[in-house]
């Protein structure tokens, strides 16, 4: 479709969204992520099943995990969406873009520059 | 099994406030079942660890290792060569392996990553509940396998009291009424008529009332 | 039928009159003036007044203590005994003392769980339970003999008495229940306040196919409602209490300032119609903080003068 989406964001393709755990998420933080991003289907449409179910409720888990330490929850979303549905996709990143510049760097990322 | 609880990260975070070099150890039984200590719960304890600590900015490296149980000796043996390079190890494993790891290894301090609760079994994913309380001497023979010391909140022998209300404890209407169910169970089994034989006086001396306990077995010691 | 005791209580019931006793919560302090005020009160109206023990789990002044003060004011206490706050050491040794000052009567009582008052976090005892208490009141007193085995001197001369909750559930076990009371060795029953009436003497017609009024004094228990909120209260957040909806709608037909008269006028009411009940000993007047109205209740419901005893 050749649309237009912001170009810093880093695409990792699954199979499912269900095959994203929570520790994949906590790591992308980790080694410097300001935001992370689970795109799954439609919920009901999930070919899998419930994996799109399962990956809501780790993007929540890491919310809740993220909020505890400080980092933020608000860094990591789900978004649902047909895999036809090329507008819609880049209207989420789009979104989720200016979501993550509003809040600014990962402090992790921040306090690990300031010491280098 | 041994049901756990995750503790809150904030209260880890604060125990760990002077440490450098930590060891995140787990646990392959109970606390993997109950989801609060297991391989996967030391991977994501870890990472918020070392993101809060370089948020933080201070250095702190945390190491990962999760065993097939802390109340055995042999293999707790398996970290003896590389333990030294900690200066804390917070276990995940519940009350007793925390215990057990501190005595293997005398001087580095040990802390709690859970909460020990009870034992107990998984209703269903996310959900468990009390059994047993270890009294020492069972008697579920006699109460249709519904244990009253773990189950009732009053632990009565010679129960239901006048506060059970439609099958439910009168603590929390979620709590289900022990005795309601021992009840229940000598109907089932068709044997209600045991249930006007008096309860006699409970022997605690084998509950926690008389001291630390121990099981022993000569005849399988070396 | 002969007397093991020198209760008053036992004496008046074993002579075949309709017993009538009454209860007090002891203060939330150390300030006796509250048991003696209502202690003077209901005196002549009452044959023995039960002193409540931490009840709803709420800290209060001991039940022991406060017996001994009614004891010592002339009056037939009947000391109420949790098995929630002490062990079994604790429990005899209590036994003991009210004994020592002549108190005649205990009710043995499993206790309200303590997260309903105001030590939540606090740790339970339930060494034994109120069954196994009668026991062993029965056996310090029939026997002579300490739980341990040892002998005692002097034995606790106390006429025993139990609960019993005909509204709880599951209801097909509360006579089985009460049989149990009474093959552990209790001797009087007070019940939970009444006010379904026909639940009662249904459990009552189970309690007599069994012949168990013949084996334990039973005394009705009754507390007047002061309001329809009251009522309604009752109803909904009152573990084992069973108020009938005709009562709210009773007192909701009448104004507010008249709700409290008619309350009175539903106790006094149920006493007539349970005075026909075979089985009912006597009844238990429990008005919680509105004491001043039992003389009324007594003497409306025809109880009045109280029986001498020679």
């Amino acid at each position: 479709m050749r649309l237009q989406y912001p170009p810093n964001i880093r695409i990792v393709r699954v199979p499912c969204s269900g095959k994203v755990d929570l520790i994949h998420i906590l790591h992308a933080f980790e080694k410097g992520a300001d935001g992370v991003c689970v795109l799954g289907c439609l919920e009901g449409d999930c070919h899998f099943n419930n994996g799109n179910l399962m990956a809501r409720r780790r993007v929540e888990q890491a919310q809740e995990i993220l909020n505890s330490i400080g980092i933020g929850g608000e860094r990591a979303q789900m978004y649902n969406l047909s895999s036809s549905e090329g507008p819609r996709f880049a209207q989420y990143v789009t979104e989720f873009t200016e979501k993550i510049k509003d809040l600014g760097p990962n402090p992790v990322k921040l306090a690990k520059n300031k010491a280098a | 099994m041994i049901v756990a609880d995750r503790k809150p990260i904030e209260e880890i975070i604060g125990y760990l406030k002077d440490h450098k070099n930590i060891l995140v150890l787990g646990c392959n039984e109970c606390v993997t079942v109950c989801e609060a200590g297991g391989k996967k719960e030391v991977g994501v304890l870890a990472s918020a660890l070392r993101m809060h600590a370089k948020k933080e900015g201070n250095e702190v490296k945390i190491d990962e290792v999760t065993l097939e149980r802390q109340c055995d000796r042999e293999y707790l043996d398996e970290i003896r060569d590389s333990i030294d390079q900690y200066d804390a190890v917070v276990s995940l494993a519940c009350g007793v392996g925390v215990q057990f790891t501190a005595e293997q290894y005398h001087s580095t301090p040990v802390y709690p990553g859970v909460n020990t609760c009870f034992m107990g079994a998984t209703e269903k994913r996310g959900l468990w509940t009390e059994r047993c309380q270890g009294c020492g001497q069972c008697i579920l023979a006699t109460t249709g396998s519904i244990c009253p010391v773990a189950r009732c909140a009053k632990r009565l022998f010679n129960g239901p009291c006048g506060g059970s209300t439609d099958g439910k404890c009168e603590i929390n209407a979620e709590v289900d009424c022990a005795w309601q169910l021992i009840i229940d169970r000598l109907e089932a089994l068709d044997r209600l008529d045991e249930y006007e034989k008096l309860c006699p006086l409970k022997d605690w001396s084998t509950d926690r009332a008389g001291g630390p306990r121990k099981v022993v077995r000569e005849d399988v010691q070396q | 039928m002969t007397t093991k005791t020198p209760s008053k209580l036992e004496k008046i019931l074993s002579q075949g009159h309709l017993a009538v006793t009454s209860e007090c919560g002891p203060p939330r302090g150390s300030n006796p003036e509250h048991i003696i005020k209502k202690g003077e009160l209901i005196k002549d109206h009452v044959d023995a007044i039960n002193i409540t023990d931490n009840q709803t789990s709420m800290t209060r002044l001991c039940s022991l203590a406060a017996c001994i003060r009614l004891k010592l004011m002339g009056l037939e206490p009947v000391l109420q005994m949790v098995t929630r706050d002490r062990n079994r050491i604790a429990l005899q040794s209590d036994i003991l003392g009210a004994a020592s000052f002549e108190i005649n009567n205990i009710l043995c009582l499993s206790g309200d769980h303590q997260s309903f008052g105001d030590c939540a976090q606090g740790q339970n005892v339930h060494d034994i339970d109120s069954i196994q208490l009668i026991q062993a009141v029965r056996h310090m007193r029939d026997e002579g003999k300490f739980l341990g085995g040892d002998d005692l001197d002097g034995k606790p001369q106390m006429f025993v008495g139990a609960a019993a909750n005909p509204f709880a559930d599951p209801f097909e076990i509360r006579v089985p229940r009460l049989a149990k009371k009474i093959a552990a060795g209790v001797e009087f029953i007070q019940t939970q306040c009444v006010y379904n009436l026909d639940k009662f003497e249904e459990w009552m017609k189970g309690v007599r196919d069994r012949g168990l009024h013949e084996k334990v004094y039973i005394l009705a228990g009754l507390t007047p409602m002061k309001s329809v909120g009251m009522a309604k209260y009752m109803q909904k957040r009152v573990p084992g209490m069973d108020v009938p909806d005709e009562i709210i709608e009773r007192l909701k037909g009448v104004e507010k300032s008249k709700q409290a008269d008619e309350g009175i006028k539903i106790c006094i009411e149920s006493i007539q119609r349970l005075k026909e009940c075979e089985g009912v000993a006597g009844f238990h007047i429990m008005a919680i903080e509105w004491e001043e109205k039992v003389p009324e209740i007594v003497e409306a419901a025809g109880l009045y003068p109280r029986p001498k005893l020679n």
